[in-house]
């Protein structure tokens, strides 16, 4: 029941925001924000650190065909449901100094979004999954095209027409398990009894591709991800922290979910060459940060070259990768949210997102700075950030896969210091121009935003072992599936 | 000792860094000196009761665990045995002077409260790095103090050169922490632990034999983090620009304490270095080219910091000789002497730079000796130790580590000589330059001319009186000595005397001893004579940048290598970028998409009406799948 609360919180409370005048929107939207996440942490604090599914809830959906409405919690989806509700509050905090018009209905898209994604973490039917992925497109499609840019019709059009591509490779693949599925009414679409069914080694080296092509394209892998740095730069920034922050994470959960335990063959044939592929994203995408020019834009490649990162670690199928890339999106997803917000901080008061136009904020808000430095911290894997511990894990897991693909992997700790100092430097320090010349101090909802990202930065980098320990049971369980 | 009182040494200047820098420009000025020198004073009288109540075991200290994943536990732990002890000695106890000539040195710049909270925190990785006991607590204090270099080098924020300086110095650092990274992860996948006990014990006793593959393999990428922190060929050239940041930093970090890190790192992995004697022969060679290189630099530099700086990197590179011939007491002992002396030229510089009015070229210097008397006595001292004369400590730790060079190989120990002569000839050069001859700044320097007060001279007596006779931790056998440094270590190195005790054989007669000191003190006279007969019998002030030709340029311009990697990394790594954002991204816009095209293509050949809309096409293949099943659930 505390499951499907999950779901239904933020849909009824973005029905209600949907439904009340625009000026009171945004308080609507974060309590009801908030109210999840009083349920969120109820659950944390009643997790059991084991591997079994908890919560659960299951309704007769689609009885005669063994689909149901069902869900639960387990170690693998209980951070990415913690960072959700954990995020929202603040993504909608983040907006309290910023108007948009048509309040109502922006808000009600956040929550709606908020609901498919807790949708997505927690489903345990693979049909509902599928569901609540592609519904989750539905809420960030119209935040784009609605609130973005100038250019956000083209491009949120390719955005859309990339992710719904690799979702039908995802359908075609669930059908076909589904079909492959016996149980008392036939078959059933139940995540577990995929788990269970042994195909040879031809058929999951296609269904490992119809998988691996809708969830590259949605963290996204290289070289799947030219959508992805056009959408983050012209979507309105709630969205891009929606974006960043959570929904990538729905391409590295699916890849735990189904890729790992499901098709285990397929990843021995292809395995590598997803490795090798996400590794080059992450060589790629940094170099390509390190001459961007607008702070948004440079944040969204190093977003991908982290998530390549991730990627790579969940496809070495090793403790250390898996776990690695669990703690890891929780801490991306703080650091990210934290970063495209400074941004929004300082394009609110300057107008420009180009470093060239900046400099010598920290001469007029030295408090901003501070935020600005441990969350950048957080980004580059500073030891006793929450960066590190998952840059680590995922970098040994990738070492343990293959000496060379770990060393080259290695290469982000270098060139993540190598773009983020620059933007910090260009940005920050140095002389001030005339965009920062009369740059204010941060307002007190700006800082109720960054304070608890801050808290969460060091709480992860300093004792992990508070998040790891959840998830290990579940994780070590998964791998024993592999590796029979 | 009890537990909680170690935990006490890190946690101290944590506090002083949580106080200084939540409350920057709230607590009062006098304050702020108060509670970051009293943060570092308390660390160094818990570190000297530490040492007292030492029983000559190692104590392992564990607070909790860390990271821990399937099989492998990273505890958050200390360790103090002796090589920990003596780094706490000289950690804290060069960095409470450091910190009391601060409260004078920074006393008038607006960010005094920020720098003591750096310099604290800067104190809390570096005692991290020195008391983990374990190489990923090594990892946090490695990267920590890196960080804070970055903040100290770049202290002055509003100048672009100086966030440029501390930038490189990040990021070179960086590349040598991916080779630390890397050989942490080899530890783990051979030995299960990164435990130093664990990890030593296993080495010594799991059967491996001399240069096995995985042991050179992993002292090499160990050495690559050394060679990034402590300033080697080829990551050495942001230790010069370094000394963009305020003199005590330089004092501090760049000299005594962070760069020796790398040096610290290989002693306590002696086990495995011991092992790996193909890695040594490789540390050897890097520190004995460093050592040449940076000296010959060193003698055309006319900034005063810059000629420290490069003797630094200089010295850094005898102390990797000495490992490289297995000589880690003797690398240590000149670990601890080079921190006496070089902190007090660097503060002694400081004190010029300060009474000069942020004058740092030496050509506008002269007869300072008259004008700031402690500070050139002082810093004559250090000049006569790192020049390695009788009976200064330069002159034992130095002589140690050639002996043990003769030993192992006469070319090498020839050219440390004439290293050595470098040496002495750029650090007398600089002496007679600042504080002999005329006076050669404008007038209102020479008006404003001052020694500096009480808060920066005392510290710099008392590292005089540590330069001077530092040697006497370790006076050798031959001199009549008890090598107490030696003893005092030597349980550090009996894994690596039990796994490789070639290494340790070799002995000197005492009349090659005495030869070999008479040599090398004879080189470092010659260079001094010669140094004399130019600046002070000459009066020659060195030449104006444009009249520079010749070798002397290239040496002027550090042989041009910030020029060769700016050409040869950066730039084609910024073009690199540029043609992936504008070529690359949209050649593969156009593959993927082509091929996307290609797949709908194939499939939608059947359909009459074709109009070109890709979206059309997705949109339509969904509405036909969803359709299909439906038909599939609801109506079979």
């Amino acid at each position: 029941m505390l499951t499907l609360s999950l779901i239904l919180i933020p849909l009824i409370a973005g029905v209600i925001t949907l439904l009340t005048k625009n000026n009171s929107a945004k308080q609507l939207a974060l309590v009801g924000a908030a109210i999840e996440l009083v349920l969120a942490v109820v659950i944390y604090a009643q997790f059991q650190s084991t591997a079994a599914q908890q919560f659960s809830f299951s309704y007769p959906w689609i009885q005669s065909a063994g689909i149901s409405f069902a869900g639960g919690i387990d170690g693998i989806s209980i951070l990415l449901v913690m960072l959700t509700a954990f995020l929202t509050p603040l993504i909608v905090l983040s907006t309290f100094r910023q108007p948009y018009k048509n309040a109502s209905t922006f808000y009600a898209l956040i929550l709606f979004m908020q609901a498919a994604l807790m949708g997505v973490f927690t489903a345990t039917d693979a049909f509902l999954f599928y569901l609540f992925f592609e519904a989750a497109l539905i809420p960030i499609y119209f935040l784009a095209a609605v609130w973005g840019g100038e250019d956000r019709i083209k491009v949120t059009f390719k955005f859309f027409v990339y992710t719904i591509f690799g979702s039908l490779f995802m359908l075609v693949a669930l059908v076909y398990l589904y079909y492959q599925t016996t149980s008392a009414q036939g078959h059933t679409s139940e995540i577990s009894a995929f788990y269970k069914l042994a195909l040879d080694a031809q058929k999951q080296g296609w269904i490992f591709w119809a998988f691996f092509i809708a969830f590259a394209i949605k963290m996204p892998v290289f070289p799947f991800h030219t959508w992805q740095p056009d959408t983050y730069t012209e979507s309105p920034t709630p969205a891009t922290m929606l974006l960043a922050g959570i929904m990538l994470k729905m391409g590295v959960y699916g890849v735990i979910r189904f890729v790992l335990p499901i098709v285990p063959l397929g990843l021995q044939t292809w395995g590598t060459t997803a490795i090798v592929l996400s590794v080059i994203g992450i060589v790629y995408g940094s170099i390509i940060a390190i001459q961007q020019r607008d702070m948004k834009r440079l944040i969204a490649y190093s977003s991908f070259a982290h998530v390549g990162l991730m990627s790579a670690g969940v496809f070495s199928q090793t403790l250390s990768g898996v776990q690695g890339a669990l703690i890891q999106m929780l801490a991306h997803g703080i650091n990210v949210v934290g970063l495209f917000f400074i941004i929004e901080i300082i394009f609110s008061r300057t107008k420009t997102r180009n470093i060239e136009q900046l400099g010598g904020i920290t001469q007029r808000t030295p408090h901003l700075t501070v935020y600005f430095m441990i969350l950048m911290l957080g980004s580059v894997a500073l030891p006793l950030t929450n960066g590190f511990v998952g840059e680590f894990l995922l970098l040994r897991g990738v070492y343990e896969s293959n000496i060379w693909l770990g060393a080259i992997a290695g290469t982000t700790i270098i060139l993540g210091a190598v773009y983020m100092l620059r933007l910090f430097q260009k940005s920050m320090f140095g002389a001030k121009s005339a965009f920062t010349e009369h740059f204010a101090d941060l307002s007190f909802s700006e800082r109720a935003v960054l304070v608890p990202l801050v808290i969460m930065v060091f709480w992860m980098g300093l004792y992990p072992n508070s998040f790891l320990k959840l998830t290990e049971p579940a994780v070590s369980n998964l791998l024993q599936m592999i590796h029979y | 000792m009890s537990p909680s009182l170690l935990i006490l040494i890190p946690l101290l200047p944590l506090i002083g860094f949580t106080i200084n820098g939540i409350g920057f420009r709230h607590v009062p000025k006098s304050l702020v000196g108060v509670i970051g020198s009293a943060a570092t004073l308390g660390a160094f009288i818990i570190s000297i009761l530490a040492w007292n109540s030492f029983d000559g075991q190692p104590q392992v200290v564990k607070l909790f665990d860390w990271i821990s994943i399937g099989q492998l536990t990273i505890p958050f732990s200390f360790q103090i045995d002796q090589l920990s002890l003596l780094m706490l000695m000289v950690v804290t106890g060069v960095g409470s002077l450091i910190h009391i000539y601060s409260i004078g040195y920074m006393h008038h710049d607006e960010g005094f409260g920020k720098f003591f909270a750096f310099l604290n925190l800067f104190l809390f990785f570096m005692l991290l790095l020195v008391m983990g006991s374990n190489y990923v607590i090594m990892f946090i204090g490695w990267e920590g103090v890196g960080l804070c270099s970055y903040l100290l080098i770049g202290f002055w924020n509003k100048v672009t050169n100086y966030n440029n300086a501390a930038r490189k110095a990040f990021i070179m650092n960086r590349i040598g922490d991916l080779g630390f990274l890397l050989g942490i992860f080899m530890i783990i996948q051979h030995f299960g632990s990164v435990e130093y006990l664990e990890v030593f014990n296993k080495a010594a006793n799991g059967g491996f034999g001399i240069n096995d593959t995985v042991i050179v393999t992993i002292t090499a990428l160990l050495f690559v983090g050394a060679m990034g922190k402590s300033a080697q060929i080829p990551l050495y050239t942001w230790l010069p620009d370094a000394m963009a940041g305020p003199t005590p930093v330089s004092a501090l970090i760049h000299a005594a304490t962070m760069v020796t890190a790398g040096i610290y790192m290989v002693i306590r992995s002696n086990v495995l270095y011991s092992l790996a004697p193909a890695t040594l022969g490789f540390v050897g060679g890097i520190g004995l080219l460093t050592a040449l290189v940076a000296a010959s630099i060193g003698l055309y530099q006319n900034d005063i910091k810059k000629v420290l700086a490069y003797s630094t990197v200089s010295q850094l590179g005898y102390m990797f000789l000495a490992l490289g011939v297995g000589a880690y007491t003797s690398a240590m002992f000149h670990v601890m002497t080079h921190a006496f002396f070089k902190a007090l030229l660097f503060l002694g510089a400081g004190s010029v730079i300060h009474a000069m009015s942020d004058e740092q070229d030496i050509r506008n210097m002269g007869g300072l000796r008259k004008h700031l008397p402690v500070t050139f006595w002082t810093f004559t001292i250090a000049t006569f130790a790192i020049a390695g004369i009788f009976p200064l400590s330069g002159f034992f730790s130095k002589d140690e580590i050639l002996a043990h060079v003769f030993e192992h190989n006469k070319i090498m120990w020839a050219l440390g000589i004439v290293g050595a002569m470098m040496t002495a000839f750029y650090m007398f050069r600089l002496l007679f330059v600042t504080f002999f001859g005329d006076f050669r700044g404008t007038h209102e320097q020479e008006h404003h001319l001052h020694e500096s007060p009480a808060t920066m001279t005392i510290p710099l007596m008392v590292l005089a009186v540590l330069s001077a006779v530092g040697g006497l931790m370790n006076i050798p056998h031959v001199l009549g000595g008890g090598e107490a440094l030696g003893h005092f270590m030597a349980p550090l190195f009996e894994g690596s005397k039990q796994v490789n005790p070639a290494l340790f054989e070799g002995h000197l007669e005492h009349s090659t001893e005495y030869i070999l000191m008479g040599v090398s003190v004879g080189a470092a006279v010659l260079a001094i004579g010669f140094a004399y007969s130019l600046f002070i019998s000459k009066a020659v002030v060195p030449a104006a940048d444009k009249d520079v030709t010749g070798f002397p340029k290239v040496l002027q311009n550090k042989y041009y290598i910030d020029e060769l990697y700016d050409s040869v990394f950066v730039k084609p790594i910024s073009k690199l970028s540029d043609i992936l954002y504008s070529f690359g991204e949209f050649l593969i816009d156009v593959i993927v998409n082509g091929s996307g095209r290609l797949v709908q293509f194939l499939g939608g050949r059947l359909r009459l009406l074709q109009t070109g809309e890709t979206g059309f096409y997705v949109f339509a293949m969904v509405i036909g799948i969803v359709l299909v099943l439906a038909w599939n659930f609801l109506l079979k």
